[in-house]
């Protein structure tokens, strides 16, 4: 079964710069060839804005920055699959 | 601070804010015949001739409040409270001083200006064409022109006179912008309101555990609320139940991208962003409708995205138009939007759970970019597609864009493309002046609401349409 990664897009993590994580992980998505094993989306709240940019894996909620995608995605994603 | 322009939009909020408090309280059925009374408590009439015609034209404004009236049209007379304006057309008054010039006489081509022995003037109405030439030369502005100011708000004539002498709409030809709302002085036209609908929504999901109500707020709001801080317009929507908040200018960028793109390939279009525009030229134009984009306008386009992407979620449109009621009722629409209101029907809803905003912390708003906010005015939405063809690489394509400012200016603009003489290969029609600023369901109509607007736009984070979308794919 594909990984389901969805980023927060909403106001809130927008501001806190949900638009860089995303393109961060997209490249690394792309990068590591996982088009097939991992499935990006988007939604517009997650009821938890004081911990944006919120990240969820699977069911997993995450707290992210554009200055940790990288590690967040080494630690939580890479490893897990 | 005034929330209102006008004593009748505060009335008519009034009526919206007691209906909707009962609604929250579950108290509506048995209280709804004393709403009037609790409007206009003991004798003395303030309004009319007494208390008693006040209180059944309240009733009539309760109906609407509660989504009742006659037929389908979204846009409504309450006959009673219609005051039979003179519509006469040209006349001359008293100040009518019997001078030697007539020059109102010269001025007439048709001959229908006669004088008595007194040499005063009179106008012959079997042969005026009620074109004012006499009233612009008399020096003495003697002549004036009684027009109810429902049909002179009614740029497309929809509005006449019935057999019992009230203003009667056409509903074949109504579009819905609401003007005669706005222009009413005595509230005798109003907008049908569905807040009962969206307080049911938002009891019913249960604090958005059975399904989430998501607020989708139009980029006119901009200019609206300024007793409050735009952060604290969010905090309350979200205080009266809604999940979350996105902005539909977020729609308009994706809408700007798409429309850009389709004109390119096409050659000519008109926008479809104005569901009152688009109704113009469907009923007034129909051979024109071919050039209509095929995007949903903004409301819809974000609307949709959203329920593609979400299960189990509900949309309400808050914005500055009446003419979104009536659109959310397509069946184009109707799969992705849930209810339309207005922002006065917002305010009402505010102070029916007593949310004081000026009181509350500041949310933060903020999902489109700069081009998606400047729909709300006019000139914003070509600024937009200009755009939309830099960023796509489709400089190529020149813009040549027919700006209409209002429906004189739309119905103009589809006239010469109607005969092959407009110079141009994209018509923005926005119904009402300004733009969407404009709009009959805003609170407060101003000189300053475009620089708000502008203000608006520049606050936001995304700079550039394909950044703000680029978090959708």
């Amino acid at each position: 079964m594909k990984m389901k990664m969805t980023v927060c897009i909403g106001s809130s993590c927008h501001i806190k710069g949900s638009r860089q994580v995303v393109e961060q992980l997209q490249a690394l998505i792309a990068e590591n060839n996982l088009g097939d094993k991992i499935e990006l989306g988007g939604t517009f709240c997650m009821g938890r804005c004081q911990q944006g940019v919120c990240v969820t894996v699977d069911d997993e909620v995450f707290s992210v920055s554009p200055e940790t995608t990288h590690a967040f995605f080494e630690k939580n994603v890479l490893a897990k699959l | 601070m005034h929330k209102f322009d006008t004593k009748v939009q505060h009335l008519k909020y009034k009526v919206l804010r007691e209906v909707a408090r009962h609604a929250w309280n579950d108290t509506l059925l048995e209280n709804v015949m004393d709403i009037p009374k609790t409007i206009v408590p003991g004798k003395v009439p303030t309004m009319r001739c007494c208390v008693h015609k006040e209180r059944a034209i309240l009733a009539e404004r309760v109906k609407l409040a509660m989504g009742g009236g006659q037929g389908n049209n979204i846009i409504q007379v309450i006959d009673i409270a219609c005051d039979d304006c003179p519509a006469s057309g040209y006349q001359v008054t008293d100040s009518c001083r019997g001078c030697l010039a007539h020059r109102c006489e010269d001025a007439c081509k048709r001959g229908a200006i006669s004088f008595d022995h007194k040499h005063e003037a009179h106008i012959d109405k079997t042969k005026c064409v009620e074109c004012g030439m006499c009233a612009k030369v008399c020096p003495y502005s003697a002549i004036v022109n009684r027009k109810r100011p429902c049909q002179n708000a009614c740029k497309i004539k929809a509005i006449s006179i019935s057999e019992d002498n009230a203003a009667k709409i056409d509903d074949e030809k109504c579009i819905q912008c609401g003007a005669c709302v706005y222009q009413c002085p005595f509230g005798a036209i109003s907008d049908r309101s569905y807040i009962l609908n969206v307080i049911d929504m938002l009891k019913r999901s249960e604090n958005n555990s059975k399904y989430k109500v998501y607020a989708l707020v139009a980029p006119a709001i901009g200019s609206q609320m300024h007793y409050a801080k735009l952060g604290q317009v969010i905090t309350g929507i979200k205080k009266l139940g809604f999940y979350t908040v996105v902005e539909v200018a977020l729609g308009a960028d994706m809408v700007a991208q798409a429309e850009s793109r389709e004109l390119a390939e096409k050659g000519f279009l008109t926008s479809s962003c104005c569901p009152a525009f688009v109704r113009y030229v469907k009923t007034a134009f129909p051979a024109l409708a071919q050039y209509i984009s095929h995007n949903l306008s903004p409301m819809g386009t974000i609307a949709k995205y959203i329920k593609e992407h979400e299960p189990n979620v509900k949309t309400v449109f808050i914005g500055p138009c009446t003419a979104k009621k009536a659109e959310v009722q397509l069946d184009e629409v109707k799969p992705y939007v849930d209810a339309a209101i207005t922002f006065e029907e917002l305010q009402a809803l505010f102070d029916s759970r007593d949310i004081d905003l000026t009181a509350l912390e500041e949310d933060v708003l903020d999902n489109a970019s700069y081009f998606g906010r400047i729909f709300a005015r006019s000139g914003g939405l070509s600024d937009a597609v200009a755009e939309g063809l830099k960023e796509q690489q489709l400089d190529a394509f020149e813009l040549k864009a027919c700006t209409c400012d209002g429906i004189e200016e739309c119905k103009a603009a589809l006239l010469r493309k109607s005969k092959n003489v407009l110079d141009a290969n994209f018509i923005e029609g926005m119904a009402c002046i300004s733009g969407c600023i404009g709009g009959a369901g805003n609170l407060t109509h101003g000189e300053k609401n475009k620089a708000a607007v502008d203000q608006y736009g520049r606050e936001a984070l995304e700079k550039t349409i394909a950044d703000a979308v680029s978090v959708l794919k």
